[in-house]
């Protein structure tokens, strides 16, 4: 789920399972559709590598936050299908708040910063 | 990390396949979607997700445990390095079989018997009280009338128990045969002393345990098992015991053995002692059980009771037997006695072998190390982390040490098996000698320290090595694996030397026991068969039948074909001490007053001290029409004679005893009662006179002595059909059965020992065949250069003995330290017996330069020009 050519992935690894758990907010969905949200909301800034999202996906099933069954996809194809469990709303709501708290700091620090960096040009 | 996953990873694979085959569906979908053509649509679909391999790879190394996964590799490699060297893999799992299966067997039994709480309830409040009486014997049986008083006036416990040995001629209604049983006659306390229920029936009542009280009698679980078919019914049902009725009420628990395993009966003790007897203050003879009451201590108690044995023999100054003091010692160490120091010196030799065993596996784990020399290397250079290696060591040990110790474990099954059955059978702990969880855990916990301290032993020496040496090092450097070398050498040393104490140790031990076994009994032990007879109750309390029956026997044995002699006596030389009695001598002074003077009292007839061959030195043996009142006539030994006829002549003196004046007609030689004792003084009194109802007949031939066993047994049942012999022996098995203790010591002992040199000897030989190997060129060289074949040969030698020399200096100085602790085994042997240290040292060394002897010859037989092509 990184911006292409951005090395530094290991930060961002919690961040993908976030994301992951926001879009099963509005329902269940499979591995694809899952990418596929997260690519478009972020109008294609973000984009979920495979690599990442299925062992991201069976580290939230193996904690609890979200459960997992074989069913058909919108093109009737054999499709595993993810849901949010109780404990994976909670969890959703700790990232989120823990999310805005460190965005809010560091936007604190960098917002002045390139304020004047970019008023200095 | 979770196990759950780690072991569901496979499934967790095979359906991420499954997902990563959809997602592509899915993308292809969508592609065509957009126009594109199959082919181009599933190319885009792939490149989109990239490698389906790596996704697999990562979720799998998520679901695994890295530790785990690390060391099943280990494992994995360890198993195969080994299967590729089965000759050194079986020899290494065999040595640490022999280690740890000996250890672990002795472990067993000093656990289960030295270690482990009696059965009973609350044991350690449990003590076992005795006599003090004068400095000869501080542990004296206790006499029932002070046993009496000190139930009566003390404070310090809250039960206290009488009992006394017992033996019991068991003959049912039905006919069958009779059969002679050990068993304790006891105070009906006993039981809630010691905490114990009957496992059916109930405890002898307050009432029973009185003069004159109903005969009952419980029976061992093994006796109503084996006798009466496990039936319930015999409940209050009647059996003969010494022609007597008892009423069974009730069975012990099948663990219950007390005093010891040979106890099958017990009654309460009116039932088997006369009345008049159990208020006699100087007649030493019970076992005194306590239970302290809580808060007392065991000196406490022994004072409190100190001062009523002090009042008893202040109130009988007429009576010399009475003792002063009390004493007591805990109930598991009366029990244990002196196995203590025998199991504890097995123990620390089984682990002397344990630790040569570790010693001999490390010195081959240290070859095996130099022979991958270059392949450590290599990997190392290639980015081997050396705690890897390290951990691959200790695995490879590990996996040695686990194996050797299950096959250790069984092996320690089967040897603990066969040393209950032994030596212990007559022990009351033998029962509870089995593997455990207790001896599980000591097992896991030696294997470890095994495995850990070879493979650290080993690895030690492969970490030292310098990478850069290892890969440079080629053959041709006489200095190759010196330091290596040395390392082997001191493993070897200490091997020796530990081999050495063993050696000396059972070699103490067994001339200790071949002195015993042989030494002069003053008696014939060949072809002799003693055995048992008891007359007890019915008729027998009338001393003319005893008499009458001991006499007509006698004749019908020696009217026996084959028979050379037969004769009546107490017991037999070497057999253990009879016991004695006091006497004076009438034409002596009166001794001081509480001045005693008492000898071993024997009771034969003069065909005793033909058959065994004891020599009459003066006068004449007993006159055998002299019977019952009648008979007056005395015989002395030799040592009784010295010792208190000193410039006297003893014929036609006379003693007292038993409140007669007998006359001394003859005088016999010296007999050991003892094996580890000199003779002692021995007062013979004629068994004609009717005082005793059980004696041993023994009867000597002048071929084997055994088949006259039957011939007499049917002897006797024809005079008397309920009347059971027991202990048929010959006087060379009886001999045996005393020596078994020092015989058993000794020969497990030597054991250990020659399990030790042999390991040692091959720890020798692999050594050298190794140093050689790594010299292989420089001997080369010398010869084509002129040295003499016999020069190598003599290099060689002093070369591989050198460090057996070593170990065998500092072994036999530690064996000085070392044989204090077998001291009190010993019996006519001098631990610092130089006989024993030279023979040690001349066996060492010729074990040594045997195990030389071959690599050094072999190196001596090179050729010079194939040694030095040999890179």
């Amino acid at each position: 789920m990184i911006k292409k050519d951005q090395p530094d992935a290991e930060m961002l690894k919690g961040t993908l399972d976030m994301m992951i758990l926001r879009t099963l907010v509005t329902g269940d969905a499979h591995g694809h559709t899952i990418a596929k949200v997260i690519e478009r909301t972020s109008e294609d800034v973000l984009e979920v590598e495979q690599g990442s999202l299925y062992p991201a996906l069976h580290r939230l099933e193996d904690r609890g936050w979200v459960s997992s069954y074989w069913g058909a996809s919108e093109n009737n194809r054999k499709a595993k299908f993810y849901r949010m469990t109780a404990a994976g709303r909670k969890q959703l709501v700790r990232e989120t708040s823990r999310w805005r708290q460190m965005t809010r700091a560091i936007g604190l620090v960098m917002g002045e910063e390139f304020a004047e960096s970019e008023g200095g040009q | 990390m979770s196990w759950r996953r780690f072991f569901s990873r496979k499934r967790a694979d095979a359906d991420l396949i499954d997902e990563i085959e959809s997602y592509i569906a899915e993308e292809m979908a969508e592609n065509k979607l957009h126009g594109m053509s199959e082919d181009e649509a599933k190319r885009r679909a792939r490149i989109k997700f990239g490698n389906p391999q790596r996704v697999r790879e990562r979720l799998w190394q998520q679901n695994s445990i890295a530790a785990v996964e690390s060391a099943w590799r280990d494992l994995k490699y360890a198993i195969r390095t080994l299967m590729r060297t089965p000759g050194f893999t079986a020899t290494a799992i065999l040595v640490m079989a022999l280690g740890i299966g000996a250890t672990v067997a002795l472990f067993t039994v000093v656990w289960s018997v030295l270690l482990k709480p009696l059965p009973f309830e609350d044991p350690d409040r449990l003590i076992t009280i005795y006599e003090n009486s004068n400095d000869q014997f501080p542990m004296n049986s206790v006499a029932p009338g002070m046993y009496k008083e000190w139930a009566k006036q003390n404070r310090s416990f809250a039960n206290l128990a009488m009992l006394g040995e017992a033996q019991f001629n068991l003959s049912t209604e039905g006919g069958e045969l009779p059969e002679m049983l050990f068993g304790a006659a006891c105070t009906a306390n006993l039981l809630p002393t010691l905490g114990v229920q009957p496992a059916l029936g109930r405890n002898f009542t307050a009432g029973e345990d009185e003069p004159g009280g109903n005969r009952v009698v419980l029976l061992s679980w093994s006796l109503w098992k084996r006798r009466f078919g496990g039936d319930p019914a015999i409940m209050g049902r009647t059996i003969r015991l010494n022609r007597l009725p008892y009423r069974v009420i009730g069975v012990m628990p099948q663990w219950f053995a007390f005093p010891d395993s040979t106890a099958q009966l017990w009654t309460p003790i009116y039932n088997y002692f006369p009345a008049a007897y159990m208020t006699a203050v100087g007649n030493h003879q019970f076992e005194i059980i306590g239970r302290l009451k809580p808060g007392v201590a065991e000196e406490q108690a022994r004072a409190d009771l100190s001062v009523i044995t002090r009042q008893v023999h202040d109130a009988n100054l007429n009576n010399p037997f009475v003792s002063k003091a009390a004493n007591t010692q805990p109930l598991l160490n009366d029990m244990v006695g002196d196995l203590k120091r025998r199991l504890y010196a097995l123990l620390a030799a089984s682990g002397c072998v344990l630790l040569i065993a570790c010693l001999n596996v490390a010195n081959l784990l240290v070859a095996r190390a130099a022979a991958r020399r270059k392949e450590l290397a290599i990997r190392t250079a290639l980015g081997g982390g050396r705690l890897r290696l390290l951990r691959e060591q200790l695995m490879e040990s590990l996996l040695l040490t686990a194996t050797g110790g299950m096959a250790g474990l069984a092996m320690a099954y089967g040897l603990v098996q066969w040393l209950g059955h032994l030596t212990f059978q007559n022990f009351g702990r033998f029962e509870s000698i089995r593997i455990d969880g207790v001896v599980a855990a000591f097992t896991v916990t030696l294997v470890i320290l095994c495995a850990l301290f070879a493979g650290l032993f080993a690895s030690a020496s492969a970490m030292g090595n310098q990478l850069s040496t290892a890969l440079q090092d080629t053959s041709r450097m006489v200095s190759a694996g010196r330091g290596r070398a040395r390392l082997r050498r001191s493993l070897l040393a200490a091997e020796v030397g530990l081999t050495v104490v063993l050696l000396v140790a059972a070699g103490l031990l067994m001339k200790s026991y071949l002195q015993l076994r042989y030494s002069d009994l003053g008696c014939t032990t060949k072809n002799v068969l003693t055995m048992r007879i008891n007359l007890f109750g019915g008729s027998y309390n009338d001393a003319a039948r005893r008499v009458n029956f001991f006499a007509e026997l006698l004749e019908r044995v020696r009217a026996l074909p084959g028979v050379e002699a037969a004769g009546l006596g107490r017991t037999v030389p070497g057999s253990g001490y009879p016991g004695d009695d006091g006497f004076t001598i009438v034409e002596h002074p009166p001794l001081p007053k509480g001045m005693t003077q008492y000898a071993i009292n024997f009771d034969a007839e003069s065909g005793y001290f033909q058959t065994m061959g004891i020599p009459l030195l003066r006068g004449h043996l007993f006159d055998t029409g002299q019977r019952l009142e009648t008979a007056n006539e005395t015989i002395i030994n030799a040592a009784f004679a010295r010792q208190y006829f000193r410039d006297e002549d003893p014929i036609g003196k006379h003693l007292r005893y038993e409140n007669k004046n007998w006359e001394i007609v003859g005088i016999v030689g010296d007999t050991r009662s003892e094996l580890y004792q000199d003779p002692k003084p021995i007062q013979y009194y004629p068994i004609f006179a009717g005082t005793q109802n059980s004696g041993m007949l023994v009867i000597r031939s002048g071929r084997d002595v055994e088949q006259l066993a039957l011939p007499v047994q049917r002897a006797v049942q024809e005079l008397d059909r309920d009347l059971p012999v027991y202990n048929v022996l010959t006087m060379d098995q009886l001999l045996g059965r005393v020596t078994f203790d020092a015989s058993f010591n000794a020969t497990l002992l030597l054991g250990f020992a020659v399990i030790s040199l042999l390991l040692a000897a091959t720890g020798i030989f692999g050594v050298l065949s190794y140093i050689i190997a790594q010299r292989t060129q420089e001997i080369g060289v010398r010869m084509a250069l002129g040295a003499k074949r016999d020069q190598v040969l003599r290099l060689m030698l002093s070369d591989g003995l050198r460090p057996a020399l070593f170990g065998l200096v500092f072994g036999l100085a530690a064996s000085v330290g070392a044989v204090r602790l077998i001291q009190s085994m010993l019996y006519g042997t001098r631990p610092l017996d130089p006989a024993i240290f030279a023979t040690v040292a001349a066996t060492l060394l010729a074990v040594a330069s045997l195990a030389c002897l071959v690599p050094a010859w072999r190196a001596s037989r090179l050729d010079p020009m194939q040694a030095l092509r040999n890179e």
